[in-house]
This record gives C-alpha cells, sequence and structure tokens, in this order.
C-alpha cells in the first residue's frame, strides 16, 4: 500500500539552514546537508529545501548545495525557492535533485509548467501555493513569500496548475504557519478533491494528532519545518504514532 | 569491476551515480557500443517520456546494443518500461526483452493520485537482486504507468491493482522503483546487483 509521507522542510540562505536547530548531535547545525542526513536516518521519506538567498550568487551556490545534497542523501528530495525559467531547473536537476517547485513565477508566467513539464516531466514538477482565508469565505492565492496578495481562488489556480502539468501541489495556509494549531483541514481537502495529483499540506503542524488529522483522506503529505528543527516531535516517534492510527506509514527504514 | 551506466536523453543520473559511489563502485556513463559490451554490469536508468527516449535509442543504434548484451543487465524506472513489449505512452514500441505491457494507471477510487509518488511495498519477492530484503520493504516509486503481472515478475506491488514492481529474465533485471532513492533497502538491491553473482547468457 502507497505510504502518506512526512517531509521535513529546510529553509536556505546562502548555502546554510537559517532557522537554528536544537540537534546536539549534529557537528555543525547550520549545515543543511548534515541536518538533512540525520532526518534520512530518522525515516522521514522525502526533503524540501526552499532557498531565500537573494543574491546573483545564488544560482551557483544553491547547485553546489544540491550536488552536496544529492552526494548524501538516499531519499527524495525538492529544491524551491525563486526558480523561473526552464535554465535554473535544468541545472538543479543535473545536480541531482529530483524535483523543483515553484510559485510567484509560475503564477506570473503559467506558461513555465508547462515548458517544464514537457521539458522534464510532471513528476519533478511541484506547484506550491500560499494561501489566506478572506472574509468572504474564499480562499486566495498569495505571491511573494505570502507579501502580496492577488485576486485568484486558490482552488482555480490548483486546477490550472495541474492542467498545465504540475505532478504535485504543495498547499501552504498562511492562517495555520507557525500557530501549531493543526493544518489547514478545509481548503486542503477541497483542493485535494479537484485534482487528481497528490497534496502536500503544509503549515500548522504542531502535534503528531494534526499530522493523523491531515493524513487521514485529506492529504498524501505532510511537510513542517521548526517542530522537527526544535526537536518538539521526533520523527521516528511521529512515525509509530501515524501507524498506530492505521494510517499507511513507512516504519523501519 | 567496470560497471557502465548507459546515457541516454532520458532524466538526470548524479543520483544513481553518487548511490554507485557511497557503495564504492565509480561507474563509467557513456553510449559507447563497445563500453557497454565490455562491462561487468550494465545500469539502463530513465525519468522521462517513452516514445522520446525510444526515439533516441534508435537513432544512435543503442536499442540493437541493449538486446544483445550477455552480461547482467539492470533497468530503473522508465529504463525497465523500455525492455518491456510495448508501452501505451504514445504508443511506443519498446525493446521486447520482457513480455509484458506497460499501461497508465487506471484510478477505481478517486483517492488513487496519478502519477503514484511516494513509498510503496513490494512482495512476492523471487530473485537474488532481493536478498537479505523483507517481504513487503518500502521502495520509493514516482510513475503514471506500469507493467502487468506476468512469467517475468519477480516482485509485485499493489496500486488500483497489482503489478509488477520488478521483471528478471535471463541476464535482464528491471525494477519500476528508484533504488537510489529508498534508503537502505534501495542501497541493498544496489549492493545486491553489484555483488551477487547474477546469470549471464
Amino acid at each position: 500500500m502507497l505510504t502518506k509521507r512526512i517531509i521535513p522542510c529546510l529553509d536556505i540562505k546562502n548555502g546554510r539552514t537559517v532557522k537554528g536547530t536544537n540537534f546536539v548531535d549534529l557537528h555543525d547545525a547550520g549545515d543543511p546537508v548534515e541536518l538533512a542526513a540525520l532526518y534520512a536516518v530518522q525515516g522521514a521519506d522525502e526533503l524540501v529545501f526552499l532557498d531565500i538567498t537573494a543574491t546573483n550568487e545564488k544560482r551557483k551556490t544553491l547547485a553546489e548545495l544540491v550536488d552536496r545534497i544529492a552526494q548524501r542523501i538516499n531519499i527524495p528530495f525538492t529544491v524551491g525557492g525563486g526558480i523561473s525559467s526552464v535554465e535554473d531547473v535544468r541545472l538543479l536537476l543535473d545536480h541531482g535533485a529530483d524535483k523543483i517547485s515553484i510559485n510567484t513565477s509560475a503564477f506570473k508566467s503559467p506558461n513555465l509548467i508547462d515548458q517544464l513539464a514537457a521539458e522534464f516531466g510532471s513528476q519533478c514538477v511541484v506547484l506550491a501555493i500560499d494561501t489566506k482565508q478572506h472574509d468572504d469565505g474564499e480562499w486566495y492565492v498569495y505571491l511573494n513569500g505570502g507579501r502580496v496578495a492577488t485576486e485568484t481562488r486558490c482552488l482555480d489556480w490548483a486546477i490550472e496548475g495541474v492542467k498545465r502539468g504540475a505532478g504535485e501541489i504543495l498547499l501552504t495556509s498562511m492562517d495555520h504557519d507557525g500557530t501549531k494549531s493543526g493544518f489547514a483541514k478545509e481548503i486542503t481537502g477541497i483542493v485535494s478533491k479537484h485534482v487528481p495529483v497528490p497534496i502536500i499540506a503544509s503549515g500548522g503542524g504542531g502535534e503528531p494528532k494534526h499530522f493523523a488529522e491531515i493524513l487521514n483522506g485529506i492529504a498524501d503529505a505532510a511537510l513542517a519545518a521548526s517542530v522537527f528543527h526544535f526537536g518538539e516531535i521526533a520523527i521516528p516517534d511521529l512515525k509509530k504514532y501515524l501507524s498506530e492510527q492505521n494510517i499507511p506509514i513507512r516504519l523501519n527504514c | 569491476m567496470k560497471l557502465v551506466m548507459i546515457k541516454y536523453n532520458a532524466g538526470n543520473t548524479r543520483s544513481l551515480q553518487y548511490a554507485l559511489r557511497r557503495l564504492g563502485v565509480e561507474p563509467l556513463i557513456t553510449d559507447d557500443a563497445e563500453e557497454i559490451l565490455s562491462a561487468d554490469k550494465i545500469i539502463f536508468p530513465g525519468v522521462g517520456e517513452a516514445s522520446s527516449a525510444m526515439k533516441y535509442l534508435r537513432s544512435k543504434q543503442l536499442d540493437q546494443v541493449i538486446t544483445q548484451v550477455k552480461q547482467p543487465f539492470l533497468g530503473i524506472c522508465l529504463g525497465m518500461q523500455l525492455m518491456c513489449t510495448h508501452s501505451d505512452e504514445n504508443d511506443t514500441a519498446c525493446l521486447g526483452i520482457f513480455e509484458s505491457t506497460v499501461k497508465l494507471f487506471k484510478a477505481n477510487d478517486p483517492s488513487l493520485k496519478i502519477p503514484q509518488i511516494g513509498w510503496n511495498t513490494i512482495g512476492n519477492l523471487k530473485s537474488n537482486l532481493f536478498n537479505g530484503i523483507a517481504e513487503n520493504s518500502h521502495c520509493y516509486f514516482v510513475h503514471s504507468y506500469y507493467a502487468h503481472l506476468g512469467d517475468h515478475t519477480i516482485a509485485t506491488t499493489d496500486y488500483c491493482s497489482p503489478y509488477s514492481a520488478a521483471l528478471h529474465r535471463d541476464n535482464f533485471y528491471g525494477v519500476q522503483f528508484h533504488p537510489e532513492k529508498s534508503a537502505l533497502v534501495g542501497e541493498k538491491i544496489i549492493e545486491n546487483f553489484i555483488n551477487e553473482d547474477l546469470l549471464c547468457r
């Protein structure tokens, strides 16, 4: 049976992890490769690296990091953050990334999704959507890391993105992100029901039961960052708990 | 050990190259017929679309080289599918090594997403490629098309319906999952391919 995936996300700036961690056993907690290797051993099913570097050196630094990750890690990983062209993607895939995620650039030029799917296949194109619920009850797309609102409904954009060739949706609820009060079940469920590709839920996971709630018939995978980085939730304990809740999970890794 | 990875236009090979390197083997990545035919073992990777991959293989006459190979040969993902007789992906005639055809997943349950992306179990393991691998171990799969069950099936996975997670005929092996991305289970399968005394023709 296909299992549900647990995905730690690492924010990267200039080749280093941005947020601290409290893993005392890491030689260098700022080294994304060391942290990634630890998560892989603990049973993470995939990893996401989100690059927030804004300099011109970005592409080269990121490609070098992706190469170092690929040398060390034996599970799949996705790289995102400021990717805006076929050439950006080719560089990252050539250096060993399994998938790339696109967000603002895809919204501004939706044709990028078609181009990437045609060139590299849908299986490596993850469409990341940041969304927020407005007073009218609808969920809207936000860009530029959540700083810029749009008038496009989240569901409409997800459907269009998949039609154009996105192979997965990474859906972050800005209303839930950082709250540790649980994932956005409603919008995640709506998107999951209306698109035929896997959905990764992101934002709000604070306790093991939140992961069980979102993975039980709603999302295909759940992503979180700080609860893993700060050891609030240990991945082996989380996976054991989910398995006890009868959610299909990969154990004994 | 001379291990060749066949170079063609289907997908990135970097992860597989590094997985082999972690096991102490430096692969030669080439599309040269002599190098391929003189290797001890050969890996045929692949991520991408069947018809353009087959077209490229034919344009380089690699289709004829591959079917001549007598050494242990392992196709991965699209590589395995191209070793079957036919793929429904753009109605493509393939290499015809395995008597299986490749079809698009049909979800009878809307909760089954296509492509299948993630970790699924492999069972009914019937080959020394899987020595030391427990029944129902998890491997990482990414695919929309699958090979049906048949005489050459040596591992089974269930998604929409049971299908071939791995195939074997003579010196030819194929796995649908990505061993290079399947953590320690995948590492052991690659190690078996390198170290086991597998059949030659």
